[in-house]
């Protein structure tokens, strides 16, 4: 029979393991007295150290250019606009000259302007789904934290456009899948021939 | 001028100042210096244990505590301290001001009275009072009147329900506490601080039979006497908010708290002086201390490297300065109060809340007839003190009541049942 008051001792135990194995010191400790000793301390102390995020780890979107800036990907189709399920995404767009006509650059139309709101985007992905161009992924930034809040919490065109580069940095596997899907779809070169007047 | 040894380190620069002054004013002047040591002493030793506190129950909770203002967090006191002083003062509307102004002062000042007759060492103490035994239960418990002004003067449902909680709970744990310090009035034959410890020179109470369970009754029944986890029904947060101190705010509050924990920490040194040996030690030679300490500062990886060289090299020097002399005897005490300290800390970071009635439950029925045994039990200890007998009788019988007490505690039917299995 185990002595009464040995269910307070035991607790008191479980309370001083728990001590020991916050410390390297007392996890060789109890290791010396052939006790399971797993690291005690959790945490990660965040602004001095981060935590490791895997490939896939998403935040916010971000608009995806190759080589410069103003050869984005997006069409200002509108699509995430209208899928986005909290709405943050603002698009103006596309851009026309004076007589309304669309204009284009490398041969696409594109957005006057393109801003998220980060306080309201839910990081479900949902844009980058619904995107035809590839043109809106996932970045894993995570500080955008500002004290005011419709200054910097909304992201506008300028800050939210990254070469593709930068997206084949943080998500290998995914940027080369993207890159082959688009190589698919991009017609053969072909011989270029002056427009025949209609 | 030599070097004072280790022993007299505090006692000698105390005694030079004091015969700067003329012969008459000497007796006020050493006087005046005790008070002033132990009025700069007790706020830093408050403020430390707050953060010994918080370090120690966020590694038993897998966390690490403070850790941004300084190194390992070590001037998070300073900051709270500094955040308690420039918070607006609120006293509620229909509050009685007068009682509640007092309320915190009348805490904190029995706190710091507590520590006049603690021997920190050898020569370390205040006022060696004849009855200092008594002194501590009788200044003691003043607490009780401090809390209940609290919640009284507050006018707040919350404050007057703590308050009576924790009236009631000091005045029972007052008794069961009394009767277990008894033995040790009866074994060491002297009221006086110092004469208990010197008393334990042989051997400390705590490896006695009846020592070592009025040890335990003293120490559960001070914790709960300075309303600690797991008898902080006073305070009780998930029930009465913060109970007689709820409607305190910036430094009466962080007065409340200085009284709590300035009386923890007395309870802990009371603990160590009447049970645990107070400033006695082996004589372990004081190198072994500083090799040791020096080492942990040399690893301790968040110190920047200039102070833990630094740091690491005054150790060593200490260590060869003293090199022949033993591990003074105010370390010793500091040491195993820490160790107590350690242990409340332990508690709290253990056990949930008691109720109500398990807590008056558990003084009454339990520590009180443990503690009324515990005499006996020490009576015999001390006629047959020489032989065996003694030992044996005074454990076996403290045993039994102990056995007994905690079926009788129970639901009657498993009583009932224990007795019928067996007879």
């Amino acid at each position: 029979m185990a002595f009464i008051g040995a269910g307070v001792l035991r607790g008191m135990g479980v309370t001083f393991r728990t001590f020991l194995e916050t410390y390297p010191w007392g996890r060789v400790l109890l290791r010396g007295l052939r006790q399971p000793a797993v690291e005690g301390l959790v945490t990660i102390e965040y602004p001095d150290v981060k935590q490791k995020h895997a490939e896939r780890f998403r935040y916010f979107p971000f608009l995806v250019y190759d080589g410069t800036p103003d050869n984005l990907r997006c069409v200002s189709c509108k699509i995430c606009e209208q899928e986005c399920p909290p709405q943050c995404i603002y698009i103006t767009g596309p851009a026309k000259d004076e007589q309304g006509r669309p204009q284009k650059a490398n041969g696409r139309t594109f957005p006057v302007e393109f801003k998220i709101d980060v306080s309201i985007c839910m990081s479900c992905r949902i844009c980058v789904d619904v995107c035809p161009f590839d043109a809106i992924e996932m970045d894993n930034q995570y500080e955008l934290s500002s004290s005011e809040r419709f200054g910097s919490l909304i992201l506008n065109k300028q800050e939210l456009l990254k070469p593709n580069e930068y997206f084949q940095r943080i998500k290998p596997t995914e940027a080369s899948e993207v890159d082959a899907r688009l190589a698919a779809k991009r017609p053969k070169p072909q011989p270029v021939f002056p427009p025949k007047a209609p | 001028m030599s070097l004072p040894s280790l022993e007299t380190l505090f006692v000698k620069p105390a005694i030079l100042l004091r015969d700067l002054f003329p012969e008459s004013a000497r007796p006020w002047v050493s006087i005046g210096i005790a008070i002033g040591a132990i009025a700069a002493v007790a706020p830093l030793i408050m403020m430390y244990l707050t953060w010994i506190e918080r370090k120690l129950i966020a590694r038993m909770q897998n966390r690490f505590g403070p850790t941004r203002v300084g190194v390992y967090g070590l001037l998070q006191p300073m900051a709270d301290g500094l955040k308690m002083l420039i918070k607006e003062d609120i006293a509620p509307q229909g509050a009685d001001r007068l009682l509640h102004a007092m309320a915190p002062i009348l805490a904190v000042a029995p706190a710091i009275l507590l520590f006049a007759v603690l021997p920190f060492g050898r020569y370390l103490i205040a006022a060696d009072l004849n009855v200092g035994l008594l002194y501590f239960f009788a200044i003691s418990s003043i607490s009780a009147y401090a809390i209940f002004m609290g919640g009284w003067a507050s006018r707040s449902k919350f404050s007057i329900l703590g308050a009576m909680r924790g009236v009631a709970q000091v005045i029972s744990y007052e008794v069961p506490g009394v009767l277990s310090a008894v033995v040790v009035i009866m074994i060491a034959g002297t009221m006086s601080t110092v004469g208990i410890v010197e008393a334990q020179a042989q051997r400390w109470f705590i490896a006695t039979p009846w020592g070592f369970v009025a040890g335990i009754i003293f120490f559960l029944s001070g914790v709960a006497e300075v309303n600690r986890t797991p008898f902080d029904m006073p305070e009780a947060e998930s029930e009465l908010v913060a109970g007689f101190h709820t409607e305190y705010s910036g430094m009466k509050f962080a007065l409340w708290y200085m009284a709590e924990f300035l009386e923890a920490f007395a309870v802990c040194a009371f603990a160590v002086t009447f049970f645990l040996g107070g400033w006695q030690g082996p004589a372990v030679p004081f190198w072994v201390l500083t090799v040791l300490g020096s080492a942990l500062i040399a690893t301790a990886r968040k110190l920047s490297l200039p102070v833990r060289v630094v740091a690491t090299a005054l150790l060593l020097a200490a260590g060869l300065v003293w090199i022949k002399e033993p591990i003074p005897s105010w370390m010793w005490f500091l040491a195993k109060t820490y160790a107590l300290v350690f242990v409340l800390v332990w508690l709290r970071g253990t056990f949930p809340r008691l109720r109500v009635d398990q807590l008056m439950g558990l003084a009454w029925k339990f520590l009180l007839p443990m503690a009324l045994i515990n005499i006996l039990a020490a009576g015999l200890w001390w006629f047959w003190r020489d032989s065996f007998i003694g030992w044996f009788l005074s454990a076996a019988i403290l045993a039994l009541s102990y056995w007994l007490l905690i079926l009788a505690n129970h639901p009657a039917r498993r009583f009932e049942a224990a007795l019928s299995s067996r007879g």
